[in-house]
């Protein structure tokens, strides 16, 4: 009892508190979906019913400093949350670029990192896509596809109607990339007043919110397996120090989970 | 305005190993995605290995923290994850408590180890 009174309340505080009440949409038939505008604005409304948005916010803050720190200039900063947009691939970026590494060891480690990219688009376009969609009208939602529009879509997209879709994830994402920009600014500004125990917590935000978004978005057996094992995997495979680690651990911890997986239908169905 | 704009070497840096590595993937997501059907093995298996690789980010700064991360203890580092899966479990999955209880516990360290 205490258990869900804390953790409801805690939530529903912060969403109160920094982000507004939560958003409730109108029923799909409803009069205010009526045209692209509107619903693009339904979208953007939406950034402020997220917690992830928080989340967003300080990870940005940290992505800022970071940048900062490592003497790259406020527009690189800028065109980096706006052109790669992945907080993860920033980072690593950043980190090994400013540790004195390679610009084709910096670009591998951030090419796989940025794999996951990939399932996530093909996951995310069946919901939007309608029966008229054209490819390019979707090119902007790839780009604005990260892990937080990725668990966002699957959350409100059911509430909002299919012809609406595109317009709906198009605000959304632009408030999305508005509040990073903001914070990566912000963080930019800040860095050189920041405290390093701050800006250490900031950047353990980004493991601890991925962590947890991914497990909450788990559905079965395997993307759980997947994460354990890719986590277990990866100190083992830095040892090997190949400059493709997470690959070898991704590819290795993945095909596990799928096997196991596969292993468990089958012997459910005999 | 020449520091707000840097030097342009490191923009093209900034294009050739961050905007590029992202966006082909994306591209590429957006080009075979329509083919892929949604229960199929092949998807299977490239969302579990995108969820491991995943894994491996997380693992990443936290076992070779960048930045300012890198001045925290490793056993502190651990614990503060540790520490927010537990509050994230009791709490029936609240990414919130999580987050909250895993900053928490490495503030407190630091601050206690001075």
């Amino acid at each position: 009892m205490l258990q869900r009174l804390t953790a409801g309340g805690f939530e529903r505080l912060i969403a109160v508190r920094f982000a507004g009440p939560p958003v409730t949409f109108p029923p799909l038939d409803s009069l205010q979906w009526h045209g692209s505008l509107r619903a693009f604005g339904w979208g953007l409304r939406a950034t402020s019913a997220t917690i992830l948005s928080v989340v967003l916010f300080v990870t940005f803050i940290g992505i800022g400093a970071l940048a900062h720190d490592t003497h790259f200039s406020m527009l690189w900063a800028i065109l980096s949350t706006v052109l790669v947009w992945a907080g993860p691939a920033q980072i690593i970026l950043v980190s090994t670029l400013g540790s004195g590494q390679t610009i084709l060891q910096s670009a591998i480690a951030v090419t796989m990192s940025a794999i996951r990219l990939f399932p996530m688009v093909v996951a995310v376009l069946p919901l939007i896509r309608g029966p008229k969609t054209r490819r390019r009208h979707l090119v902007l939602i790839a780009h604005f596809t990260a892990v937080t529009l990725w668990v966002e879509c699957y959350r409100f997209l059911p509430h909002v109607p299919r012809e609406r879709r595109i317009a709906f994830v198009h605000g959304l994402g632009t408030g999305l990339m508005g509040v990073a920009l903001v914070a990566t600014i912000i963080g930019y500004l800040l860095a050189a007043n920041l405290s390093q125990t701050f800006g250490a917590a900031v950047l353990l935000l980004t493991p601890l919110a991925f962590l947890f978004s991914t497990l909450r978005n788990a559905k079965e057996l395997a993307d759980v397996l997947a994460l354990g094992l890719g986590l277990v995997l990866y100190p083992l495979a830095a040892r090997l120090n190949s400059g493709v680690d997470i690959l070898v651990s991704g590819v290795g911890a993945g095909t596990l989970a799928f096997a196991v997986h596969k292993w468990r239908e089958r012997r459910e169905a005999a | 305005m020449s520091d707000f704009i840097g030097d342009w070497h490191a923009l093209v840096v900034l294009l050739v190993a961050g905007v590029i590595p992202n966006q082909i993937w994306r591209l590429l997501g957006l080009w075979f995605g329509s083919g892929l059907d949604e229960g199929s093995d092949l998807l299977m298996w490239v969302k579990a290995v995108a969820t491991a690789i995943l894994a491996g980010v997380i693992a990443q700064i936290v076992v070779q923290p960048p930045g300012a991360l890198a001045s925290v203890p490793w056993g502190l580092r651990y614990g503060a994850i540790v520490a927010g899966l537990g509050a994230f479990l009791a709490t029936r999955r609240s990414i919130f408590a999580g987050v909250v209880c895993g900053e928490a516990v490495m503030l407190a360290g630091t601050w206690w180890l001075g």
